[in-house]
C-alpha cells in the first residue's frame, strides 16, 4: 500500500525549514484509468515542506500520469490532492476553478518538463521567458522585471549578458536551466519535475543536479521528481516511491529502498543499473 | 440595383451578423465568432468590414469608405462603388456628413459623433496570435483574463529596440477586461478609441470574428510603468495643409531623396486646405 507514514517524511533535518504544521501536499487514493487500462491507481502520500519525493519506475508504469494528475494537467477519476496554499490554507486542487489552478500554477507551483522546448517560449528572449511569470502576476515595471530576470539567470549559472538571446541559441543544458529559472522566479513552494535531466549528457546532468540541490535547499522547495534514473533520485530525493503497472509497489527513504529493496521488481530495477 | 438584395447580403445572413454585432457590443472587446460569407472580393480586402457595413446599412445612411486615411485609393473606391451599386445609398468623402464609415488602418482626424458608426477591417483579430499559436489556449487566456503573455510581447519590444517599437495594431485593454487588437491602425490613433461617442465595430472576414466598442468605452493602451505608452507620429507638419497635429504619410517624390509629409486623412487635409485659402 502506498500510504506512507508521515513521520518518515518528517525527518529531523527538515524540521527547521518546515514552519507549516501540516504537509504541503497531501494526496489520497488518486487513480486514473484510460478506458479499461489503468493509468495509476490508489496512490496516497504526504509531501512535507522542503522535501524531495522521487517517483521511479519503468516506461508505462504510470509515473507521468500520476504527475499530470497531481499538477492539474490531467483530471484523475478518483481521489483528492490537497495543497497547503499560502493565502487560503489547505485546498483541494482538483475541485478548484481553472482560474484558481492557473493562479497556483504561476505562483506557488512550478512544472519542469523533460524537454525544455515544452516549457519555454522559443521565440521569446531568455529575459522574457523568465519575466513572463512576473508579468502574469502583475509586474509592470520593465526595469525591475529585467533586474530580477538577470538575477535568476545568474543563479542558474547562465551569463546575464545573454539575457536577450533566444532559447534556440542555448545548449540543451542551458535551456533546461533557463526553464528552471523561469519556473522558480515566482518563489514557488512546490515543483513538479518530469525527468529534468533526461536527454542531457552526464557532466551536464551532474551540474544540473548540483544546481537543483542548492536551489531546493536555499528556497525551501518541495519537489515531486519523476525519473527512471536511479542515480538522480539517489542524489536528490529524500524519499522514494517505486511504481509498476500504475500501482505504488514500494516506498520509503531513498537510501533504504535502493540499498535494501524488498519488492521483486525493485530488486530487479536496482540490479539493472550499470556499474562503471 | 434590383438584381441584388439591399446591400448584397441576404436577410438571413444580415440577421446572423447583426446578432454577432449585438453580442459584441454587449461584451466589449470580446471576439464573437460568426459565419463569414464569401464576398465578391478577396480575403484581405475588407470582407469582414464589408459584411458588417452590409448588415448595418439602412437606405437613409450616408457611407464613407477610407483606406489608410484616403478616400481615393483602390480599396476605398471599389468598396464605395460596391455599396452604391448593391444598396443605392448616398456616399460621401466628408467625415462630418457620413453616418457609416468603413475604414482600413485609420481613424478619421475629425472627431466622430454619437450618430456615427465606424467599421474597421481587421486582418488578424487575435492580439496574441504570434505569441501563442493555439486558438484553444488564446480563448482560455481571454476567458480567464490571464494576460501576462501580452506584456511579454511589449517586454520583447523594449529588450530588442530600447522602446516599445510596436507602432500599429498596438494592443489595448477594453473596459478593464478584454485585451483587443484595434486592427492595424497606427498607435497614434489609439487615444481616439477611448471614450469615443461613435459605435466602433470590428470585422475579420477570413478569421470569422466580430468585436465591438460601444460608445464611451474606456480603452487603455498596454504599457510598462517605466515605459509609458506614447502616441507617435512623424515629426513634421503637413506639406499641403500645414497641420502639425494630424497623422502624416511620407511620400517619396523623386529618386533623389526628395520626400514630403502629407496628412494621411485626405478629407481632413482638403477641408483644412480649403479653409486656409
Amino acid at each position: 500500500m502506498a500510504m506512507l507514514d508521515a513521520t518518515v517524511g518528517h525527518m529531523p533535518g527538515m524540521v527547521e525549514t518546515a514552519p507549516a504544521p501540516g504537509p504541503l501536499l497531501s494526496v489520497r487514493d488518486v487513480g486514473k484509468r484510460y478506458g479499461a487500462r489503468i493509468g495509476c491507481a490508489d496512490v496516497s502520500f504526504d509531501l512535507w515542506p522542503g522535501e524531495v519525493l522521487g517517483i521511479v519506475g519503468e516506461s508505462g508504469s504510470g509515473k507521468s500520469t500520476l504527475l499530470g494528475c497531481l499538477s492539474g494537467q490531467l483530471v484523475p477519476d478518483t481521489g483528492e490532492v490537497v495543497f497547503d496554499s499560502r493565502d487560503r490554507g489547505p485546498v483541494d486542487t482538483l475541485r478548484m476553478s481553472e482560474r484558481e489552478r492557473r493562479h497556483l500554477g504561476r505562483t506557488d507551483w512550478a512544472f519542469v518538463h523533460q524537454n525544455p522546448r515544452d516549457g519555454l517560449r522559443l521565440g521569446v528572449s531568455a529575459g522574457g521567458n523568465v519575466g513572463e511569470r512576473l508579468m502574469a502576476n502583475g509586474a509592470r515595471h520593465y526595469g525591475n522585471i529585467r533586474a530580477t530576470a538577470q538575477d535568476w539567470l545568474a543563479r542558474v549559472e547562465i551569463d546575464p549578458g545573454r539575457i536577450d538571446d533566444r532559447p534556440r541559441q542555448f545548449s540543451g543544458g542551458m535551456q533546461q536551466r533557463l526553464q528552471i529559472a523561469r519556473n522558480l522566479v515566482s518563489g514557488p513552494r512546490l515543483a513538479f519535475m518530469d525527468e529534468p535531466t533526461g536527454g542531457l549528457d552526464v557532466s551536464v546532468q551532474a551540474r544540473l543536479l548540483d544546481l537543483l540541490r542548492g536551489l531546493v535547499r536555499d528556497i525551501c522547495l518541495s519537489v515531486v521528481l519523476v525519473t527512471h534514473d536511479l542515480a538522480v533520485v539517489r542524489l536528490l530525493a529524500d524519499r522514494l516511491m517505486v511504481m509498476k503497472g500504475g500501482h505504488v509497489i514500494e516506498s520509503g527513504l531513498t537510501d533504504q529502498v535502493l540499498d535494501d529493496p524488498q519488492h521483486a521488481y525493485t530488486q530487479l530495477l536496482v540490479s539493472s543499473v550499470l556499474q562503471v | 440595383m434590383s438584381d441584388y438584395n439591399f446591400a448584397y447580403l441576404d436577410e438571413d445572413t444580415k440577421r446572423m451578423i447583426r446578432r454577432a454585432i449585438l453580442k459584441g457590443i454587449a461584451v466589449p472587446g470580446y471576439q464573437v465568432p460568426f459565419a463569414s460569407r464569401e464576398m465578391p472580393m478577396p480575403y484581405g480586402w475588407g470582407t469582414g468590414g464589408v459584411q458588417i457595413t452590409a448588415a448595418t446599412l439602412v437606405p437613409q445612411d450616408v457611407l464613407k469608405v477610407i483606406d489608410q486615411g484616403a478616400d481615393d485609393t483602390t480599396n476605398a473606391v471599389s468598396i464605395r462603388k460596391f455599396f452604391q451599386k448593391t444598396a443605392g445609398v448616398e456616399v460621401t468623402e466628408r467625415t462630418t456628413e457620413a453616418t457609416v464609415i468603413q475604414t482600413r488602418h485609420r481613424i478619421p482626424e475629425t472627431p466622430l459623433t454619437g450618430d456615427q458608426i465606424l467599421v474597421y477591417q481587421v486582418p488578424i483579430p487575435e492580439p496574441m496570435r504570434f505569441l501563442e499559436p493555439r486558438e484553444t489556449e488564446t480563448r482560455r487566456i481571454h476567458a480567464l483574463a490571464d494576460y501576462g503573455l501580452m506584456q511579454v510581447r511589449l517586454y520583447e519590444d523594449i529588450a530588442r529596440h530600447g522602446e516599445i517599437a510596436t507602432s500599429y495594431a498596438y494592443p489595448v485593454e477594453v473596459a478593464g477586461r478584454y485585451v483587443m487588437d484595434p486592427s492595424p491602425i497606427p498607435k497614434f490613433d489609439n487615444p481616439k478609441l477611448d471614450d469615443c461617442p461613435a459605435i466602433q465595430l470590428f470585422g475579420a472576414g477570413r478569421e470569422q470574428r466580430i468585436y465591438a466598442l460601444p460608445p464611451h468605452t474606456g480603452v487603455r493602451s498596454l504599457d510598462f510603468d517605466d515605459h509609458p505608452f506614447t502616441a507617435s507620429k512623424a515629426d513634421h507638419a503637413c506639406a499641403i495643409c500645414g497641420s502639425g497635429t494630424s497623422y502624416l504619410d511620407e511620400v517619396i517624390t523623386d529618386d533623389d531623396g526628395g520626400r514630403m509629409f502629407v496628412c494621411s486623412d485626405t478629407d481632413y487635409c482638403a477641408r483644412r486646405a480649403e479653409g486656409v485659402q
